[in-house]
């Protein structure tokens, strides 16, 4: 079928474009659904100064395009196109688009964030009129004006030094005590070298006021509670980012803030479903931990991939009944049962085949099949448990295990 | 697509009679450079507007002018006046949508 594939990534910013490469190298056969902006928010920050090697002269849409590049190099397949449904509980993933239908057997949710919405009177209506999230696409049109900068983190930070370049005047709307910036040390010194940057500390956003185009703001001390009105031609807004989950709700577990908890290896509670970059719970969203998650995430799904294929392979679409073995080599009551079952399969070799699962390396099929001990052993028929033994595992009860085979 | 600069903006949208479309960008903006092409797609699909561009880098005061303060935006205007708007968040879907309306 002409839309299936080995893996599906949603989203081409740095995390899904690393698991492209990563994925399509090792040549699983990959699509990278976007439907925006290859690159994601990446490819709209100019300044990128801690990717590692390029301490100098790269921005974020040159970083980006390298990476597509490089995915494309080794074959992964791009598909500009916007995700409206999806069914990830099967082993087969269906992935609706507005223009297709895709199946996948594992899927990567690299969708990220997206800037938040402050939510005040005036922001709405003013968007692309003096209302901007974006320095880099907007920057330009405030040439020798004066802008408001709201947010002290890193991103509001280095925008707010990035629009010095272009406007008169940069005014930071700062909520903490005078001095606190969110910002890392060596941005913060940067920013209060900066002559063109002004403070307005222990403020935040009231409104934002303009007859078809940004003029004023009215900022609002929260101390004092007095509010003053500013004369301005544009606010930039940087006051944190909202992951892009709504159509995963009730699909993929999502914190309370909409974000995706995974397990050290990307993967989320559903199995062949991982998620990487911003959209996942975690402790640093950048360029950096986004590509590794990538990295991580198209190795954990290869490895799924094989272990499924051969799961299916050598015991649910096998003819003969199959004992299925789960042990370790780190459990030594397990280990010591290996000859006697081993001994117990080969005398029904007629009837039954024998497959051994390392729970160490594999505790995902352990998991489904509700394999909650070592050793244990499962019979499968047709696909389906019919028997079972764990615990105490005694030469009588696998021999009447063998009667169900 | 027809490029508008100061020199002729005035005759080419506000004077001109009909639909004229202008696809307010930038080199540097990359949602814009996304946009371009579909943009001259849906000019082959919609004969009866004309389709203009203005590079904002070149033509800030004008874009300003318009009331344009980001990007991207498109504004269809008919004999001169604005009839509708898109800025930031829109597909080229979107704009294609809006064509049928207009032009229907």
């Amino acid at each position: 079928m002409a839309n299936s594939y080995d893996l599906i990534i949603i989203g081409a910013g740095p995390a899904g474009l690393a698991a492209g490469i990563y994925a399509s190298r090792s040549k699983l056969n990959t699509l990278v659904i976007e439907k925006g902006v290859i690159g994601g928010q990446a490819a709209t920050t100019e300044e990128m100064e801690n990717y590692p090697g390029f301490y100098q002269g790269v921005t974020g849409p040159q970083l980006t395009e390298h990476m597509h590049e490089h995915a494309e190099h080794f074959g992964c397949k791009f598909v500009k196109d916007e995700v409206v449904d999806l069914d990830l509980a099967g082993y087969e993933k269906v992935i609706v688009t507005k223009n297709g239908r895709y199946t996948a057997k594992a899927v990567i949710i690299a969708t990220g964030a997206e800037p938040r919405v402050l939510g005040v009177k005036g922001e709405k209506e003013l968007k692309g009129k003096g209302v901007s999230y974006c320095a880099t696409c907007d920057a330009d049109f405030y040439e020798d004006l004066d802008v408001v900068v709201l947010g002290n983190g890193d991103a509001a930070i280095e925008e707010a030094i990035y629009l010095t370049r272009f406007a008169a005047k940069v005014s930071i709307i700062v909520i903490h005590d005078e001095g606190i910036l969110d910002a890392t040390k060596v941005i913060q010194e940067r920013a209060f070298r900066n002559e063109k940057i002004e403070f307005i500390w222990n403020s935040t956003l009231e409104e934002i006021k303009g007859d078809g185009i940004v003029e004023a703001v009215a900022v609002k001390n929260i101390k004092t509670g007095e509010v003053t009105e500013l004369e301005t031609n544009g606010v930039f807004i940087f006051v944190g980012t909202v992951p892009k989950t709504e159509m995963l709700k009730g699909k993929v577990e999502l914190d309370q803030r909409g974000y995706i908890p995974t397990s050290e290896i990307m993967e989320t509670n559903v199995d062949g479903v991982y998620a990487v970059g911003d959209v996942r719970v975690k402790y640093l969203r950048q360029v950096v931990t986004a590509a590794a998650d990538g990295a991580i995430a198209a190795v954990a799904a290869e490895k799924y991939l094989q272990e499924e294929e051969n799961f299916k392979n050598e015991v649910l679409e096998k003819e003969l009944a199959t004992a299925v073995m789960f042990w370790s080599p780190f459990h030594q009551g397990s280990l010591d049962m290996v000859p006697m079952i081993e001994e117990f399969a080969s005398r029904h070799s007629e009837k039954m085949d024998l497959v051994k699962i390392d729970t160490y390396r594999n505790q995902r099929i352990a998991r489904r099949y509700d394999v909650q001990d070592i050793p244990a052993v499962l019979l499968f028929k047709g696909g389906e448990v019919v028997g079972r033994v764990a615990g105490d595992i005694t030469p009588e009860r696998l021999e009447k295990l063998a009667t169900l085979a | 697509m027809l490029e508008l600069n100061k020199e002729n903006f005035e005759a080419e949208v506000l004077s001109s009679k009909g639909l004229v479309l202008v696809d307010f960008w930038s080199p540097k903006c990359v949602p814009c450079m996304e946009l371009l092409p579909h943009v001259e797609e849906l000019e082959g699909k919609f004969e009866q507007v004309k389709f203009c561009k203005l590079n904002i880098l070149e033509n800030r005061r004008l874009a300003i002018g318009q009331k344009v303060m980001g990007l991207p935006t498109i504004i269809i205007y008919r004999d001169g006046e604005k009839i509708v708007e898109l800025s930031k968040d829109f597909t080229h879907e979107d704009l294609e949508a809006k064509l049928n309306e207009v032009t229907a």
